[in-house]
């Protein structure tokens, strides 16, 4: 039985707390709005101890149980924002931003321009300094929206092809929004964060206005500056603007490279093997083997015929050149023991088969190579293959018992 | 302010104003006989502003209130509650003698604390009650060179009030920000009264009043009551008068946020007993509610037992002498005999009589169950005898049911009233705007809960639990018979069960630590446990009282085999 015969306002309303946290999670938004109903007399206590005070928790559960409910209108929402900004001066640019958040999410944009428009010309004291993060922020996702206006000029004025005079207007405003856009955007991405979408809104009205200087310097920024945490898309970016501008080869390895040591299994690793086996330098053409190796260490991959291809081009052009087959070898060295298992096994190569012939064609080439000719992977797919007549099959099976020796020699 | 002479005594020009509206010297306290024209509100309520003690007590405040002394205020809670007690059925010869004339002897007994006045005044008798019919005499003038002795903080007022000082003179008292003339004082730490009027205390005077009427109301029940809002505690100051005002330091005194502890008004009703001399309170005979014959009857039928286990407690209640009116019946200031709880008393006894019949090991009473089951499937006629198994899954179903709906209303609990309070005028808009923005969320929330309305408050009643023979699905065991598990020995009847376990060998001290026994979950089986809490619940109380009174009835029931161990004990050590 219940142990809290002795009852007090806090534990009262930690106990109300409870409840309505249970409701949250069992998505019964009226039964947390009841007793939403009866907690919000916390407010009139003292909880300057507190980690997270009363009003802060009112805020986060109504927004949370009038998002949800049914019966909760927008008109309600905002009006319930409105008293949520008043209640706390130190949240006040959070719970603005939130806001807009939700506005977004319901597709009021313009709402969402005005509040954050609002917000910008906030001004309280000290606390305008002590908020200055969020007022970046604020002033940030303006920015974005104003590219957005940026976007919806531009899409107009290519639909109007040549009718000059109807356009001018529109094309100033476009601009308008171009210049109010690049100041907001410009400071955001000067603090060290996680800013994908305004580095992407940014780069792509410099490139439009021909600053692709400015621009790359942007992306190094963003991917190579220490401060920032590290990020894959930044690399990402970078190298698709690299690769928009006609970089060289060098360039657009050197970007991926970081990209390959934080995301072993980006999607961008086939293009990275591609560029890398193809080029000239030893050290490239090794670092392409460990890559594509590296991308099928994961199960997103293991029936993604292209990687595939890449590997199997790759150990069979090493095989035929008999040179640095301990490549392969140190490779294989960490993967023998479980690579069998898990890409190998007999009833892949029956489902392999089944599903996708050249998946299987090129599974079982590196299969053959690295486990031998005996491996049930390889025989099994081989023998289908034959008895299917199929040409490439025949040729994949003489391939293999040519070069068997050379399991052995990885092997051992 | 605006007042630049200097000063005539002094010769300092630092005026302030006495509430009389005169211009008084801050250094030299030299009063003038110039007057403010208009008197400003904000500056009277401002509360850096240093007052000389008042004149006559009837001066009118100019914000409308009136002066007003801290015990007035208990006064008129006790005047409310006493009104509630008599709405529920208690005669009104409480409310109107009883708890009024131990209130006045509280008063004049404790009179010294209020003095803060030169000899020239003194305290008026209290008129405010309107209830009295008879009013006394003026208490004792109160001795002059007295200092202000107040009781010591009781943990449960905090006076974390910085600007709470102390005051060492009685000529000048620094009048620290409260709506009653003497809550500053009030709080102080005290050395030489023990008993300051808190607000559980008013229910402890209460329970007193009940227990010298001998009412049938227990301790537990009383504290029910309040809980469930039927008797006036949390928030009574709404129904002060409009010219009490209440704010500052009067909040600590009178704004409860925790409900009242057993032991707490239980310890304090017997102290405050002895402080006002009372004499022996009246017998409590056989014939009293509060007898454990009675009560134990109240919660047999409570906990759906067998009326014919009532034979087993008066029984026990007869061996041991606790039905004894010596042993009943208070006497305050007595500090040999350990003082009766009733209802825990009526309860335990219960528990005993079960662990004498059933064991309550975990194993035999299911087995004397099994048997009485299979007895009941046969044979269909005569009255069935009782199931141990069935009974424990009816009640602790509907149990787990109250308990739930119990857990969910103390989550829902709503502490706060209308009747605004600030600590000091400056926070009385900020006060009213935050009030302004529950309500507003209140309604806005209070729509979206959907068809649930708020919980109507429950009619007052004796029982929480309640079966009714008439209903044909078995569930009421008041009239199942105890044949099963009975024998007959030499013409007497006795227990089948042979064995007994005892809670504990050895007794604590329990002045040195609060405790007979100590009640730990894991050493008890699950069906003492359940009994333990089925009459928790109904009492309100922690489990580990009522195992205190179970070990006590243990050691008076087996005194004899005890000491018998124990010399033995003794013995085999030599």
């Amino acid at each position: 039985s219940s142990n809290e015969h002795k009852l007090n306002f806090k534990k009262s309303k930690e106990a109300c707390l409870s409840y309505i946290q249970d409701a949250l999670l069992q998505k019964q938004w009226e039964r947390a709005a009841e007793f939403l109903t009866c907690y919000v007399e916390s407010l009139e206590k003292d909880y300057s101890r507190e980690h997270i005070g009363p009003s802060e928790m009112i805020w986060r559960i109504g927004t949370e149980i009038l998002w949800h409910h049914s019966h909760s209108s927008m008109k309600e929402f905002n009006c319930f924002m409105e008293q949520m900004k008043t209640l706390g001066v130190k949240r006040y640019l959070k719970v603005c931003l939130e806001h807009v958040f939700h506005l977004l999410c319901n597709g009021q944009i313009d709402e969402a321009y005005q509040n954050l428009s609002l917000a910008e010309s906030w001004r309280f004291g000290e606390q305008t300094a002590i908020q200055d993060k969020e007022m970046k922020l604020i002033q940030a996702y303006r920015g974005l929206l104003d590219y957005c206006s940026w976007s919806k000029q531009k899409n107009i004025l290519l639909e109007h092809g040549e009718d000059v005079f109807s356009d001018l207007a529109v094309e100033q405003e476009m601009h308008g929004y171009f210049r109010k856009a690049a100041v907001n955007l410009k400071e955001i991405i000067k603090i060290p964060g996680v800013w994908d979408v305004f580095v992407k809104c940014y780069v792509d009205l410099l490139e439009f206005y021909g600053d692709h200087n400015e621009a790359r310097q942007v992306l190094n920024e963003y991917a190579y500056n220490s401060k920032f945490p590290a990020n894959p898309n930044a690399h990402v970016y970078l190298y698709q603007f690299l690769k928009r501008q006609g970089e060289s080869k060098k360039s657009l390895i050197s970007a991926l490279k970081i990209l390959h040591d934080i995301v072993p299994s980006h999607e961008l690793m086939i293009d990275f093997n591609t560029m890398l086996q193809k080029s000239k330098k030893r050290k490239k053409r090794r670092l392409g083997l460990e890559v594509i190796f590296a991308a099928l260490d994961y199960a997103g991959w293991k029936e993604n015929a292209k990687a595939w291809s890449c590997l199997a081009r790759q150990v069979k052009q090493i095989v035929i050149s008999e040179k640095h087959l301990d490549w392969i070898k140190q490779e294989w060295n960490s993967r023998k023991d479980w690579w069998p298992a898990f890409h190998f096994s007999r009833y892949l190569a029956k489902r392999n088969w089944q599903e996708d012939k050249s998946l299987s064609y090129e599974k079982a080439l590196v299969a053959g190579i690295l486990l031998g000719k005996g491996c049930k992977y390889f025989k099994h797919v081989s023998h289908q293959g034959c008895k299917a007549q199929l040409k490439r099959f025949r040729m994949l099976k003489k391939f293999v018992n040519r070069h068997n020796p050379v399991y052995l020699r990885i092997s051992g | 302010r605006d007042f630049n002479e200097r000063c005539a005594q002094c010769s300092e020009v630092n005026w302030g104003l006495t509430d009389g509206g005169r211009f008084y010297c801050r250094s030299c306290h030299n009063v003038t006989e110039r007057t403010r024209e208009v008197v400003n509100t904000d500056f009277i309520t401002n509360s850096r502003v240093q007052t000389i003690s008042k004149g006559s007590r009837k001066q009118e405040k100019n914000d409308g209130g009136c002066e007003w002394y801290i015990c007035e205020g208990f006064q008129l809670v006790l005047k409310k509650q006493a009104e509630a007690l008599e709405a529920l059925g208690v005669c009104p010869q409480m409310k109107d003698e009883v708890l009024c004339n131990f209130w006045r002897c509280f008063l004049q007994k404790s009179k010294q604390a209020y003095c803060q006045r030169p000899a020239a005044e003194t305290v008026k008798a209290l008129s405010v009650c309107e209830s009295s019919t008879d009013v006394d005499s003026d208490p004792e003038r109160p001795s002059l060179l007295h200092l202000l002795s107040l009781s010591e903080s009781e943990g449960d007022l905090q006076t974390d009030c910085s600007f709470a000082s102390s005051v060492s003179k009685v000529s000048e008292s620094t009048s620290v920000y409260s709506g009653s003339i003497d809550g500053s004082l009030y709080l102080m730490k005290n050395q030489k009264e023990k008993l300051r009027m808190t607000m559980p205390m008013t229910l402890s005077f209460c329970y007193m009043a009940l227990l010298w009427l001998r009412e049938p109301i227990t301790l537990s029940e009383l504290l029910r009551f309040v809980v469930e809002g039927h008797i006036p505690y949390l928030n009574v100051f709404q129904h002060f008068p409009e010219k009490m005002k209440l704010c500052g330091l009067d909040l600590k005194i009178f704004c409860v946020e925790s409900w009242p502890v057993y032991e707490e008004v239980f310890n304090k009703m017997h102290e405050l007993a002895a402080f006002l001399d009372l004499p022996r309170f009246p017998d409590i005979t056989d014939s009293c509610f509060l007898h454990p014959d009675m009560l134990c009857m109240k919660y047999l039928m409570e906990a759906n037992l067998p009326d014919e286990l009532h034979n087993w407690t008066c029984r026990v209640v007869k061996k041991i002498g606790i039905g004894e009116v010596d042993f009943l019946t208070l006497m305050p200031g007595n500090k040999s005999t350990r003082k009766v709880k009733y209802d825990v008393l009526a309860a335990a006894v219960i528990v005993v009589v079960l662990k004498l019949l059933f064991l309550l090991d975990d194993h035999y009473e299911w087995s004397l169950s099994e048997f009485a089951e299979e007895r009941n499937k046969i044979n269909t006629e005569g009255g069935p005898y009782f199931e141990f198994k069935k009974w424990y899954e009816v009640v602790k179903h509907s149990l787990d049911v109250k308990q739930k709906k119990l857990d969910e209303e103390r989550a829902k609990y709503l502490w706060r009233c209308e009747k605004p309070l600030f600590y000091s005028v400056k926070k009385k808009s900020k006060v009213l705007k935050r009030r302004q923005t529950v309500v507003n969320l209140q309604n806005q929330f209070g729509k979206l809960s959907g068809s649930v309305r708020r919980a109507e408050k429950p009619n007052p009643s004796s029982f929480q639990l309640s079966w009714s023979e008439e209903n044909t699905d078995g569930s009421c065991f008041h009239g199942h018979s105890l044949k099963g598990i009975l024998q007959e020995k030499c013409g007497l009847l006795t227990t089948m069960n042979p064995d007994y376990w005892l809670c504990t060998v050895k007794l604590c001290n329990e002045k040195l630590c609060g405790h007979l026994a100590h009640y730990r979950e894991v050493e008890f089986p699950q069906s003492y446990h359940f009994v333990l809490g089925l009459f928790s619940f109904l009492l309100r109380i922690q489990p580990s009282y009522i195992h205190d009174e179970v070990c006590m009835i243990e050691h008076k029931l087996f005194s004899k085999k005890l000491c018998k161990k124990l010399k033995y004990n003794a013995v085999l050590r030599k």
